[in-house]
Parts: structure tokens; C-alpha cells; sequence
């Protein structure tokens, strides 16, 4: 069996159509557990009650950055391969990723106020993520503006190769300068660093819930654009009969 | 229940705000859907 079977459509709808109802179950279970589990974990010594953002925080921030690399890897099967299922699951990753990284954008800038001082600074880490947002916004719009299917994947996935450096900067941005508020890596295993086990394990747990919330949208939103895509295939030939 | 303090604002501004987002494309994914394959399946009916 090869990897490549599921571009093909009709395969992609069975196997997606049997495995979605396991996989939205897991995301919800995960999802709620894990956010029920992190707002009711103790205040922390130094940051009190706001540490309790982190389990919105990173996972939908590690889903932003991920998404992005996700729709990177199905933009080159497409162009290298011309699988049409890959073009489509680019595409209906990308507001997923848009709402994960507009949640890492809004509950950093709540977080940040109290702890920072400030809603915004111009931080290599905050301005990337920024940019980031911009590109999935921008990515969006050039599916609907261009017509044709065909010539919006061939667009979209170069876009998607050029904001691929913003998504891979907005992970290590903290480490190429040395500058700026936010921190380094919030799951550090260095000694001394590591954070505390009551905060780790619901953080691990809905940083599994975001990542099967995301496969959950992204089966139910590919399967959408491939019935759009039959759709309009139908209505063409029609017309041309 | 849990003690949220003087962040009590803060922490709910954020849960409310990602739950209003999340929920959001949950809710728009499913309509979606649910129309594209309505509007196929009428269209096969049609023949």
C-alpha cells in the first residue's frame, strides 16, 4: 500500500469518512479535559493566575507554526506531483492555522499586560508571528481572487513556500536574537528549566486535543472542498454539453 | 472552584476570547460541509 492511494479522492472520502468520527471524539475528549485540567491548576509563585493562559497559549501557537509547515509539505506534492487532494488539504488547513494564530496573537497580548507591562512590542518573536497571520490571511484571499483551481494552487503554494521562512522565524526567532520579552522555549527539558509537573501534564494534554482538533477541521474541510470541487466539475460539463 | 485573584479578568478575557475563535470554525467547518454535500447530492439526485 503507498502513501499516494489517498490522492486519489474517492479513497480519500472513504478512508477520512471512517476514521473521522474516532478522531473528533479524541479531539474533544483531549481538548476539554485538558483546558478543564489547566484552569484548574494552582497559581504559580511568580505569575499567579495568569499562568493558566499557557494552555491556550502554546498549543495554539505550536498549531499555528505547524499548520503552516503542514500546508508547505502538500503545496510541494502538488506542485511536484500535481495531486489535487494535497492542493485542497493546503487550502483547508489554512484558516484553521489563521484562527490558531490569531489566538496565540490575542491571548499572548491579554497575557502579556500584566505580565509585561504591555499589550504589543515589536519583539522578533511577536512581529513574526504577525507576519505569519498576515500571510495566512494573504494565502486565503489568493485562493478565492484567481478563477481558475489549478493556477490558485500553483499561486498559493509558492506563496505558501515565501511565508514558510516567517513560520520557521516565528519558532526560532527567540534564539536568532538574543533580544526582546518573550522567552525561549516554554517545554525546555535543559535542568532547571523544566516546568513544573502540575502545569507539563495538561499542557501535553491539550497540545494533543489542538493537534486532533486541527486533523478533525482539516478531514471535514478537505472532504468540503473536494465536494465543491465534484460540484463544479459537474455543473462544467454540463455547460459545455 | 478554582481561585482566580486580581487576574480573574485577565484569565477569563483569554479563555472566553479562544473559545469564541475555536468554536467559531468548529461551528462554520460543520455548516459548510453539511452544505457542500447537499448541494452535490441534489445535484446527483437531479441527475
Amino acid at each position: 500500500m503507498s502513501i499516494w492511494e489517498y490522492a486519489n479522492p474517492v479513497k480519500f472520502m472513504r478512508t477520512s469518512g471512517a476514521i473521522l468520527p474516532w478522531v473528533v471524539a479524541g479531539a474533544a475528549a483531549c481538548t476539554v479535559t485538558g483546558l478543564v485540567w489547566g484552569f484548574l491548576t494552582p497559581e504559580d509563585y511568580k505569575q499567579g493566575a495568569t499562568v493558566k493562559i499557557i494552555f491556550l497559549h502554546v498549543p495554539a501557537a505550536l498549531m499555528a507554526i505547524n499548520i503552516w509547515l503542514m500546508m508547505l509539505v502538500t503545496s510541494l506534492i502538488w506542485l511536484i506531483r500535481r495531486h489535487h487532494v494535497s492542493a485542497l488539504a493546503a487550502k483547508a488547513a489554512a484558516p484553521v492555522g489563521a484562527v490558531m494564530t490569531l489566538i496565540a496573537l490575542i491571548t499572548g497580548a491579554i497575557w502579556g499586560q500584566p505580565m509585561w507591562g504591555t499589550w504589543w512590542e515589536w519583539d522578533p518573536r511577536l512581529t513574526s508571528f504577525l507576519i505569519l497571520f498576515l500571510f495566512y490571511l494573504g494565502y486565503m484571499a489568493l485562493w478565492e481572487a484567481v478563477e481558475n483551481p489549478d493556477s490558485a494552487a500553483d499561486l498559493t503554494g509558492v506563496l505558501c513556500l515565501v511565508g514558510s521562512v516567517f513560520a520557521l522565524l516565528s519558532r526560532y526567532a527567540v534564539n536568532f536574537w538574543n533580544q526582546g520579552l518573550h522567552q525561549g522555549a516554554s517545554l525546555s527539558m535543559a535542568p532547571g528549566e523544566r516546568m513544573a509537573a502540575v502545569y507539563r501534564y495538561p499542557l501535553y494534554l491539550t497540545m494533543a486535543g489542538f493537534f486532533l482538533l486541527f486533523l478533525a477541521l482539516l478531514l471535514i474541510r478537505t472532504r468540503t472542498e473536494i465536494r465543491r470541487r465534484r460540484l463544479a466539475a459537474l455543473l462544467a460539463r454540463e455547460n459545455r454539453a | 472552584m478554582t481561585e482566580l485573584g486580581k487576574y480573574a479578568g485577565t484569565v477569563l478575557a483569554a479563555y472566553g476570547a479562544s473559545l469564541v475563535l475555536l468554536i467559531g470554525i468548529v461551528v462554520q467547518t460543520v455548516l459548510a460541509n453539511a452544505r457542500a454535500r447537499r448541494e452535490l447530492q441534489e445535484h446527483e439526485r437531479r441527475g
